[in-house]
């Protein structure tokens, strides 16, 4: 029993669930968030001490489930989600309510139950309890955009849960038996069989569902839409989760998958160009988030051990950044209330420290040497190059030009610099620059782990957490030389089009995306068919009515008390009619007879 | 939630107010980046492609020219983009009676 409750995805599902039923004078509002805080920190701590394996598995409908399975795949992403729900936590701790630490800790919870689970149910079952979870996270912001939000956010996950599950179904029909840890292992094989049936189709619906949660092109707008919605801690909690276990789930069932390549590539290419046009600086991370997406799906779909090394790696290294980045945003957006390029700047004099954990934020996502993505990204990168996709590698380097100009520099630049906006607010709340130490601290580690490695010989603790052994050089003369030269380049692009006047400035306004086929043209036909449908209905009742009204009148003619089946008769009629009856009978009696 | 305060820092000035200042950040900026180009004249690089005559990743210059070219015509294409998307701030809370533009 122990075995499952104090599982990782249990302890803190379980414990949040604990925390928020305690009655508030049994539990100060200190201790629950010291107790909030010791359980990801005491289940990363238990994670430890186990050997790779199954662990708790249970018997459902005759069907053996692993809730815990543990390879070198899944541990690094149940690292990764502990220390996310730990730094969300802290940072959450800004406001009063401990509501949204409560649930980010829940969701944390169902993300390392889909990371973990040993078989394909298992992982369904948290699929659908994160994308639950994580819409609380949306509404929590209580506006009317954030319920707006919300509902479309949920709708998505909803599209996911279902393809999943048909996906699954179609499967075990297939296979003749539950969908377990071979069919999750071998769906890549599934979808190249190239033949038209089920197990073929099966893959394609896991694949899309998949695809959705990994924000994939023109299935990427919820992530948009919605994560912007939320409250500063929201956004934190959510970036760290959703798209970070598509992207295992990704890796674990279509490792080497050649669509995903261009896929990817797509990713990483398409959301910079709306980053640039973006205003609200929150949405212009999520566009980057996607973009950064892109860098891993590219690595999944390469598929060598370096390629997927790299990609997981930046999973890692992304939810320390985004959420850093996130943070510095929500920070802003708390303190002024709005996170407006077109309204904000010179924030730097009245928020100085969080500026300076913003800049290591965005060195990071930029890929600068001595910070994380230059550790991560590069993988993918090499991949590419000893693979000799030519083209790919263009556009992942043009996608790395854009990640610096729009998440590096246009983040700090329009939020802290730019012109003086005449704001003046306090600092960010102790809680938040607690919690953005941690994740920028994190995300200079991995950054420096490889010069440690190369100068002092110290054993890099990030790489040997990687699925695969680690056999490359991050700090090359070439790669240094070559990435800052494309980085400050970059860096002369943006102020070259800021000093002509040609940069496009920050206006306020909304750019249409994907989500404008469902929020627009979809509604339209929702309402078309809505129409139609009132018209139809009131057709029918009114011909319905007409119809009853007919016969009523009909009815009442005839059996009325002056209708003429409602008359008084006479006996002697009645009489002669029953004589007429059975001269009838006798006729037709004899008429069979003969 | 929001603590706008003007000018409470007011008579402060901050170096990056005086204008002339800006104007050394973006020379500073150019002369890092003559460092970095000049960089390429001082070590060789392995050309993996074939492509472009090995000037893709082994020429000279090319990350400069293709970071500054790449980030440059990003901007003027996403400009661009605004005529067909950009929409007002509103777009999606209007009516639908009267909501299309």
């Amino acid at each position: 029993m122990a075995e499952f409750l104090l599982s990782p995805p249990l302890l803190l599902m379980l414990g949040s669930v604990v925390l928020a039923a305690a009655p508030r004078n049994v539990l100060p509002r200190t201790v629950l968030r010291a107790l909030l805080l010791a359980l990801p920190v005491y289940s990363l701590w238990r994670f430890w001490g186990l050997d790779l394996g199954d662990y708790a598995q249970f018997e459902l409908f005759g069907q053996t489930l692993t809730l815990v399975r543990i390879d070198p795949l899944s541990r690094i992403f149940v690292v990764i989600f502990h220390l996310a729900a730990l730094i969300g936590s802290v940072y959450s701790f800004y406001v009063k309510d401990n509501f949204q630490p409560l649930v980010g800790v829940f969701y944390a919870g169902s993300a390392l139950g889909v990371v973990l689970a040993g078989d394909l149910w298992t992982l369904f079952l948290f699929w659908e309890v994160a994308a639950v979870s994580s819409a609380l996270l949306v509404w929590v912001r209580r506006s009317g955009r954030a319920a707006g939000a919300g509902l479309r956010y949920l709708g998505m996950q909803m599209v996911s849960g279902v393809l999943l599950l048909a996906g699954i179904v179609l499967l075990r029909h297939e296979v003749g038996a539950a969908p377990g840890w071979a069919e999750f292992r071998n769906l890549t094989g599934f979808l190249e069989d190239g033949g038209l049936g089920f197990s073929n189709l099966a893959a394609t619906l896991i694949f899309l569902a998949f695809g959705l949660k990994a924000a994939f092109p023109l299935l990427h707008s919820w992530l948009i839409d919605a994560y912007p919605e939320s409250t500063p801690a929201g956004a934190v909690f959510l970036s760290a989760f959703t798209t970070k276990f598509a992207i295992y789930a990704l890796a674990r069932a279509f490792p080497g998958q050649s669509e995903l390549i261009w896929i990817g590539a797509l990713m990483t290419a398409f959301p910079i160009f709306f980053a640039v046009i973006e205003n609200d600086l929150r949405r212009v991370l999520a566009y980057s988030m996607t973009n950064q997406l892109g860098f891993m799906v590219v690595g999944i779909g390469i598929g060598t051990e370096l390629a997927i090394n790299g990609a997981v790696a930046h999973a890692f290294a992304d939810i320390l950044f985004k959420g850093l980045l996130f943070m510095a945003m929500g920070a802003v957006l708390y303190r002024v209330g709005h996170v407006n390029g077109s309204d904000l700047g010179g924030l730097y004099k009245s928020m100085p420290i969080t500026t300076g954990l913003c800049i290591v934020g965005a060195a990071s996502i930029s890929a600068f040497p001595l910070f994380s993505a230059f550790a991560t990204k590069s993988l993918i990168m090499s991949a590419a190059v000893y693979k000799e996709y030519f083209w790919l590698w263009l556009v992942l380097l043009f996608a790395s030009a854009g990640v610096f100009h729009h998440a590096g520099i246009k983040i700090p630049f329009f939020a802290f610099f730019h012109h003086d906006s005449g704001i003046r607010c306090k600092e960010a709340p102790r809680s938040m620059i607690v919690a953005m130490v941690l994740a920028a601290a994190a995300s200079m580690a991995i950054g420096l782990f490889p010069l440690a490695e190369l100068w002092f010989g110290v054993a890099n603790p990030f790489y040997e957490l990687l699925p695969y052994p680690v056999d490359y050089a991050v700090y090359t003369k070439t790669h240094v030389i070559t990435q800052s030269q494309l980085l400050f380049f970059s860096a002369l692009a943006f102020a070259t089009l800021m000093r002509t006047g040609l940069y496009p400035p920050e206006l306020r306004s909304v750019n249409l995306d994907a989500d404008w086929f469902y929020r627009r043209v979809g509604l339209r036909i929702w309402d078309g068919v809505a129409t139609a449908f009132v018209a139809l209905h009131r057709a029918g009742y009114a011909t319905a009515g007409r119809l009853a009204a007919t016969a009523l009148e009909t009815a009442q003619r005839h059996l009325g008390p002056q209708g003429f089946l409602g008359r008084s008769w006479l006996t002697a009629s009645m009489a002669l009619w029953v004589a007429v009856l059975l001269a009838a009978y006798l006729v037709v009696f004899y008429w069979r007879l003969g | 939630m929001a603590h706008h305060d003007h000018g409470k820092h007011g008579g402060k000035s901050y170096w990056l107010d005086r204008k002339g200042n800006v104007a050394k950040v973006f020379y500073a900026l150019i002369a890092v980046d003559v460092l970095w180009l000049a960089a390429d004249f001082f070590y060789k690089k392995k050309a993996e492609f074939d492509a472009w005559g090995g000037w893709a990743d082994g020429g000279f210059g090319f990350y400069p020219v293709y970071g500054f070219v790449g980030a440059f015509l990003l901007v003027l294409a996403a400009k661009q983009m605004r005529r067909v998307l950009m929409r007002s701030e509103d777009y999606y809370e209007r009516r639908r009676d009267g909501g299309a533009s």
